[in-house]
């Protein structure tokens, strides 16, 4: 009887400290989660930010002055533009 | 008795009962408080634990973006920072005060009068910095300064798109334009969940999502933003060349109906908002009326084909260069004599256009005028959308028949008149327009015979050639068919004599058209026929347009000769 007692005992200690464990790991990856979904929050933001930054650089008005002045381009005569039909 | 019996002490029966009795009643008292505690009180008791360690969070959701067909951000929302302070709690040094008010952009002393408001217990410091900012001011570590996240709407397009797209107020909501249009579409409903926090304010659990954030939904324009830029730069020209009061500008492909630049000047920072003026804001394009002038004669010419009653060769005889009705005399700029149908419109006779629809029963006439779309809004998702006026033909007198031949006593938005000339360009079907990206063909709803369309647009074509009215809207390369309009605008009950609106429609390709576009300037000093102010306009946006979308050439690539001075017609509405 006593030895079933001691058994038993030894049975649930081991159980007690495995929920500790699993409740532990638990709380740990859901932080780790918590932290990566913040991340991707934040990748979101900059990727908005990026974008508008790219559309503020590549405004055609702005690339066009920066053609025209900076690199001394000009738009080509009609004449001399061949349009291709690409082919199917 | 013997030595036991003397070692033992009887005690009374009793005593053994009553330590007995004592135990019971301690358990029955604990028992009792334990299904007090357990299933009497637990809701409070489960109210205060949670208030200890369970917080519910708000999900943000951002705004969805507004893109252009290329994919180019036209709107965005981005967090930013609002600084705000608990008065009472603000201890600075003042070298602290100097350094936060340098990050704030704020003076001294300025800040230390919100400081100061000590009556409240929340002031604002500052609102929308930068995230920079933000952290600056967040590593200083203040007592009693605090920030909260906020989204402010960014868009890059400026003016360029500032009517298009329209704006967000603070609340992130839409105002104007397609923001407003498609609120319900962008906006995102933020969620809440329930957590446990921890001692130091890390979330170590999650309870329950309550309602999950909905992120707004992202939004495809069908606007190109080059061409929008385009088109824009070459009305403004026009606009301070002329020194016209305003302009406007809508290019839509003929084949899917979708708008592919819409402009107007003058226009406004979207961004920063703060002297806006109501002239700035209007959208000349959808929401603003006009009387079209001669732009709306094809309209009438193509009444006149559809029911059988002229060909493009039937001459009408507009001798003397008037015509009265009932004391009022419509007059052409170009006496002619005989005219054929095709010459009406080449030279843009009122008397002509006037004849040809006072020989048609007005019926006839208005259902035309009312199946390309006039008097009715279109069906395009803007708030405000205008659908102008159009008289039931019951209530027409003759001279009323007569005038909207040429376009007055009926006014019209330019996006109405663009979308009217898809007949032309479709061989007469009239497609819905739309603002979103719709990238296919799609089918229109039939309102003149193919053979009426076409007839009509070659006659459009020799309108834009040496000896018509707009001569300039010619490019090199691709045919253009259109027509010129100068119209009197309405004053004070009559027409004024010196204030125009100078206007021009045209398709191209000729042979097979893609695109649409309508040009609109209002009140231009000096010149202010359509054919000079407005068709060159036309011709370099519709030039442009043709390259950036690789459309074949139909037309000989040769130098357009220039009108000579005798040349070029001139028309009066």
């Amino acid at each position: 009887m006593a030895k079933l007692n001691l058994l038993l005992l030894a049975v649930l200690v081991a159980c007690a400290l495995g929920l500790v464990t699993s409740q532990h790991r638990a709380r740990k990856l859901f932080s780790d989660l918590e932290r990566e979904l913040n991340r991707a929050r934040e990748l979101d933001i900059e990727r908005g930010q990026l974008q508008l930054e790219a559309s503020t650089w590549g405004l055609s008005q702005r690339v066009e002055r920066i053609a025209a002045s900076t690199l001394g381009m000009r738009a080509p005569d009609p004449r001399r533009v061949r349009l291709v039909a690409p082919s199917r | 008795m013997s030595a036991a019996s003397q070692g033992l002490v009887r005690f009374p029966v009793w005593r053994a009962r009553l330590v007995l009795a004592t135990l019971a009643a301690g358990f029955a008292l604990l028992g009792a408080r334990a299904l007090y505690l357990q299933a009497l009180e637990t809701e409070f008791l489960q109210g205060k634990g949670d208030a200890r360690y369970s917080r519910l969070i708000e999900v943000p959701a951002t705004r969805g973006r507004i893109v252009d067909r290329r994919g180019d951000a036209l709107a965005i929302s981005t967090p930013v920072k609002s600084i705000w302070a608990i008065p009472g709690d603000v201890t600075l040094s003042a070298a602290q005060h100097r350094k936060l008010a340098a990050l704030l952009g704020l003076d001294t002393r300025e800040l230390q009068k919100r400081l100061d408001e000590s009556a409240r217990d929340f002031v604002y410091l500052k609102r929308q910095v930068s995230p920079d900012t933000a952290d600056a001011i967040g590593a200083l570590g203040l007592k009693g300064i605090y920030q909260h996240r906020e989204f402010r709407r960014y868009y890059p397009g400026g003016e360029l798109t500032a009517h298009l797209v329209g704006f967000t107020g603070v609340d992130d909501a839409g105002q104007e334009g397609v923001e407003l249009a498609f609120q319900s579409h962008l906006a995102g409903t933020p969620g809440t969940r329930r957590v446990l926090k921890d001692r130091l304010g890390h979330v170590v659990e999650d309870v329950e999502s309550i309602r999950s954030a909905q992120d707004g939904h992202d939004l495809v324009l069908s606007i190109d933003g080059k061409l929008q830029s385009l088109a824009f730069g070459a009305l403004q020209a026009a606009v301070d060349q002329h020194r016209a009061k305003a302009g406007a500008l809508i290019v839509v492909d003929a084949r899917s109906g979708e708008v592919l630049a819409l402009v107007n000047v003058p226009s406004f920072n979207p961004n920063n908002r703060a002297r806006l003026t109501g002239a700035q804001l209007r959208n000349r394009v959808i929401t603003d009326l006009f009387e079209p002038g001669s732009t709306l004669k094809p309209f009438t010419i193509a009444a006149a084909l559809e029911s059988g009653a002229a060909t493009p060769a039937t001459v009408v005889d507009t001798a003397p260069g008037t015509l009265t009705l009932a004391r009022h005399t419509i007059r052409d700029v170009h006496p002619a004599g005989a005219m054929s149908v095709a010459q009406i419109l080449q030279k843009s006779s009122n008397v002509g256009a006037a004849k040809l629809a006072l020989g048609l029963p007005p019926e006839s006439l208005w259902r035309l005028y009312h199946g390309v779309g006039f008097g009715q809004p279109p069906q395009l998702e803007f708030p405000g959308a205008a659908g102008g006026k159009l008289r039931h033909y019951r209530s027409w007198r003759p001279i009323e028949q007569a005038t909207m031949a040429y376009g007055h006593g009926i006014s019209v938005s330019l996006a109405q008149l663009a979308h009217a000339y898809t007949v032309f360009a479709r061989d007469g079907e009239l497609v819905p327009l739309t603002l979103v990206k719709r990238g296919v063909q799609v089918g229109g709803e039939k309102v003149i015979s193919p053979d009426t369309a076409r007839a009509v647009r070659s006659m459009l074509e020799l309108a834009v050639q040496p000896g018509g009215t707009g001569p300039r809207a010619r490019i090199m390369g691709w045919r253009v068919a259109g027509k010129t309009g100068t119209a009197h605008k309405p004053d004070h009950g009559g027409y004024a004599a010196d204030k125009y609106v100078s206007s021009f429609v045209g398709l191209a390709p000729a042979s097979a058209p893609r695109l649409v576009v309508a040009v609109m300037i209002d009140e231009p000093l000096g010149q202010y026929y359509g054919g000079a102010v407005a068709a060159p306009v036309f011709a370099q946006v519709m030039q442009g347009a043709l390259r950036m979308l690789e459309v074949a050439h139909d037309a000989p690539l040769e130098p357009l000769a220039v009108p000579g001075e005798g040349e070029e017609a001139k028309e009066n509405t």
